[in-house]
């Protein structure tokens, strides 16, 4: 094959090459043919939906799975890697989304931990210095003697970088590096990444958020179901609408027919709360709203911002410190989570297997869950499995719960389906109040549908709803009033009709999720 | 998941199992797993000189061979079968039980105390010895489970150290009592028991069932499988067991699903020891008739760990594993006291565990470049 100059030309800045990769996981088509090319000193975005098989692509890349079909080719070279170790060794080095440390251990030791030098006594102190430049080589600003586990999570992934780029890294893939991390670590970060570029390093970048790949990419590439549905696409002049429908195959991210709201009493009344998190850290400072029957209010914020200790503490599952929290005008705060159970609450918890069902027990178990202390499935101290078993399969029925029987372990079903198990079991005990975090979270766009559908319905059946999300356009489709939240305190309050919201809306709420009170941008405009 | 090449044609792949495998695989893969363990058994019988054969047969006769020695399995299978039971019901909710041998102790202490003590005065009828025996053994088992389950719901402590740890007490406890204030005539072990505070055994029958002469399979037998129905009934069919279940599967989730972990840890705990307790009940009032150290701290509940495990914590299965465990033990002591046989156990055991791989994966054999 006879190639034009130009091509010789790229072809000598090109570091990866990636073609016609397929891989195939049992029932799935992860990639199906994926074309993937990253230049040198370039930040490379991939775009994709949860699913779409980014993450699947660049584990073939780092090593991790091998391809079905397809090549690699690094700076010309065809490679084949049978492990992270090889692929690590040709200069590719991956960050995970979840880190891979030692809480226990030094920075120095972790960047150390699993190479052959230093080979049996440590010599801290000289390979503290060495990765002390390092880090300031590439602005990574880390102490080397800390402790992991005193490190915020910015610094872990800058740790997790020094240890990628320690190895001898030149091309550095990021699953996800901002969903982790708060507005000015992204910042940081975004400065981190393009010292790297200038230095000659290339990034893949991956995410699912549109805006920050428009202002941190060079080039864009967007996955759609395992197939890519744009290759190497300038960022500039492109628009987040653009790349929105080359990710998800239409101009505006789905929006179903809504009635107009009926708003009847106030449901739950959340009275000026204060509660820490985990850690001991203040989590919400003060935090007041109110959810009416029959509406859906929306809870917005980058993640980490007291959403998840709001919901908890909603459902009993953490005190607060000050303040109450009132449904239908009764305490339920700092009670137990059965007495929220009792009063009709549902719960749809962020996360579905670690919380919201047992993976191992079937369907039927885990539909009884709020329902086997009452009649007819208690019957004095027992349990009518046969009427356990009739309730699942009446739900498995009524919301396509797609599986063989229901005596199958939940652990077999897909992310869909156990949401739709999971919201059977809330929504089949008629709530007249729910809380749901999260609820579409790596679902399929299908299932997501599906999942919206039913909330609505709870709604125009007089239900109110407390649906805490991070993906605004979710918000958008769904809720009748959306709650900034942001650093445990309510930013403001936006009314959402049943257009779509003006720009000057979303800026507006925008400007809330990074920390600026409503009556502020009030007075700026 | 690629384990190795081995060669250049073949390519073994073992993947996880995305279906659950039909009913009859489990059971099959078990047996399978016992007969590879009986053929590696032979293979060291042959070594040390036996013929694998003859002593294969030897122990199946000396264990099921007649009436007789089949009735003394049983005997044997009743401690290890209301251990196992203890064991499975704690393990179920993921606490770890390790003091099963303690609260069979102290089982026994307790129904000895109703004897020596004497809480009621030797002349007491049948009827009213054993039941209030049965009473005392429990209720000083669930003393033994309640204490390490105390600790783990108030202070998370660890109740595989605290239950341990109370097998020693309980031991030492026992001695403390045979050593002195019972002892017979100095020797360490308490007088015998009047006849009313035994459990009937085959042999008293023999009167009008001349068959049951000389068996000495007692009551226990009943109790334990009686107390396995009921622990099926309560795993599977109440709401308890459910509660049970859900905490053991998911914690979060039963948290989630508004229950009380702390309290079913201490009552799980409880009932626990109570049922390691009522087999040393049965042990002291069914075959040793005295309170005695030695039968009664003689592993039973540490067999209960691996019977309980081995049986997948199935309360129904206990009752089979333990009748098989109660035979190797007695065939392992006939022909040897020591060594072949608890090696044989061993691999047995080895082969067991392992074959619960196959159930969570499946092995795919392709030819090389062609993947499946």
């Amino acid at each position: 094959m006879v190639k034009s100059e130009s091509a010789i030309q790229t072809e000598e800045n090109t570091v990866v090459r990636m073609a016609g990769i397929v891989k195939r996981f049992p029932g799935v088509l992860a990639n199906d043919h994926v074309d993937f090319e990253l230049k040198r000193g370039e930040i490379h975005a991939l775009l994709g939906e949860n699913g779409a098989g980014k993450s699947t692509l660049m584990n073939i890349l780092a090593g991790l799975y091998r391809p079905d079909e397809g090549e690699i080719i690094i700076r010309g070279e065809v490679e084949n890697f049978s492990s992270p170790r090889d692929a690590i060794n040709a200069g590719i080095g991956m960050v995970h989304q979840h880190f891979m440390l030692v809480p226990s251990q030094t920075v120095t030791e972790n960047v150390l931990l699993g190479l052959d030098e230093p080979r049996f006594f440590m010599r801290l102190k000289e390979y503290d210095t060495k990765i002390a430049s390092l880090s300031e080589q590439f602005g990574l600003k880390v102490d080397p003697k800390a402790n992991i586990w005193q490190l915020s999570v910015g610094e872990q992934q800058r740790v997790e970088i020094l240890k990628m780029l320690y190895r001898g890294a030149e091309v550095l893939i990021m699953d996800e590096p901002t969903a982790v991390l708060a507005p000015q670590e992204i910042k940081g970060l975004f400065e981190i990444l393009r010292s790297m570029t200038e230095q000659g390093k290339s990034i893949i970048f991956i995410s699912h958020k549109l805006n920050e790949v428009v202002e941190i990419a060079d080039r864009i590439s967007v996955l759609r179901r395992g197939k890519a549905t744009a290759n190497g696409l300038s960022s500039e002049g492109v628009t987040t609408k653009e790349l929105a429908r080359q990710m998800v195959g239409r101009e505006v991210i789905f929006r179903l027919e809504k009635q107009a709201s009926n708003p009847g009493d106030i449901v739950l009344d959340v009275r000026k709360v204060f509660a820490e998190n985990d850690k001991g850290l203040s989590a919400l400072s003060g935090l007041s709203l109110q959810v009416r029957a029959g509406e859906i209010v929306g809870v917005a914020g980058v993640a980490g911002n007291g959403q998840r200790e709001l919901a908890q503490l909603i459902s009993g599952l953490r005190n607060c410190a000050q303040g109450e929290i009132l449904l239908h005008n009764e305490k339920i705060s700092n009670r137990s989570t059965l007495y929220g159970i009792e009063q009709g609450m549902a719960y749809v918890p962020e996360d579905r297997t670690q919380v919201g069902s047992a993976p191992n027990l079937s369907v039927t178990d885990n539909v009884i869950m709020k329902t086997y202390r009452q009649p007819p499935i208690s019957r004095g101290g027992l349990l009518d499995m046969s009427q356990a078993n009739r309730f699942a399969e009446e739900l498995k029925l009524a919301y396509d719960i797609i599986v063989p029987t229901v005596d199958t372990p939940v652990r077999l079903l897909s992310g869909g389906n156990l949401q739709r198990v999971i919201l059977a079991r809330e929504i089949s005990g008629r709530p007249d109040f729910m809380v749901a975090v999260q609820p579409t979270r790596g679902l399929d766009v299908g299932a997501i549908e599906g999942v919206h559908r039913l909330l609505l319905a709870q709604r125009d059946e007089g239900a109110g709803v407390l649906l805490v999300s991070e993906e605004l356009e979710e918000l958008f489709a769904l809720s009748d009033r959306i709650y900034v939240i942001y650093e445990g305190k309510i930013m403001g309050e936006v009314n959402i009709g049943l257009e779509e919201p003006s720009d000057q809306v979303v800026d507006m709420i925008g400007l809330m999720m990074t920390g600026t009170p409503m009556e502020k941008i009030g007075e700026g405009l | 998941m690629r384990i190795l090449s081995l060669s250049r044609l073949y390519r073994i792949k073992l993947e996880p199992r995305l279906k659950e495998p039909p009913g009859w695989y489990p059971p099959l893969v078990s047996f399978g797993a016992i007969v590879i363990a009986l053929v590696f058994g032979g293979i060291l019988i042959a070594f040390v000189g036996g013929n694998p054969f003859l002593s294969y047969a030897h122990i199946a006769r000396a264990s099921f061979g007649s009436i007789g020695v089949i009735s003394d399995t049983l005997v044997k299978a009743t401690p290890i079968l209301m251990t196992s039971l203890a064991c499975a019901i704690a393990f179920r909710m993921k606490l770890w039980n390790i003091g099963a041998e303690g609260q069979f102790i102290m089982g026994g202490f307790g129904a000895a105390a109703v004897v020596l003590t004497p809480i009621l005065p030797p002349e007491t009828p049948g009827w009213l010895f054993v039941p209030v025996m049965m009473a005392f053994g429990m209720a000083a088992g669930a003393l033994w489970g309640f204490m390490p389950g105390f600790l783990k719901a108030r202070f998370n402590v660890n109740e595989i150290i605290s239950s341990l740890m109370l097998n020693y007490i309980a031991i030492a406890w026992i001695n403390f009592w045979i050593f002195g204030v019972w002892s017979e005539g100095g020797f360490q072990m308490s007088p015998k028991f009047p006849k009313a505070a035994w459990l009937p055994r085959l042999l008293d029958f023999s009167d009008t069932i001349p068959l049951f002469r000389g068996l000495t399979t007692h009551t226990g037998m009943l109790i334990g499988i009686m107390a396995a129905v009921l622990l099926w009934l309560v795993v599977y069919r109440s709401r308890w067991g459910y509660e049970i279940r859900l905490i053991g599967d998911n914690p979060r989730a039963a948290q989630y699903a508004g229950i009380n972990i702390s309290r079913n840890t201490i009552l799980v705990m409880m009932l626990s020891g109570m049922l390691a307790g009522l087999g040393g009940m049965t042990e002291v009032s069914g075959v040793v008739h005295r309170l005695q150290t030695s039968p009664l701290a003689a592993g039973y509940g540490f067999t209960g760990i691996i019977v309980a495990w081995l049986s997948k914590l199935h309360p129904l299965v206990i009752i089979l594993v333990s009748i098989l465990f109660g035979a190797l033990l007695l065939a392992g002591r006939e022909i040897q006291p020591s060594g072949i046989p608890k090696m044989i156990q061993g691999i047995i055991l080895v082969c067991l565990i392992a074959s619960d791989f196959l159930l969570r994966y499946q092995i795919r054999v392709s030819r090389a470049g062609v993947e499946a």
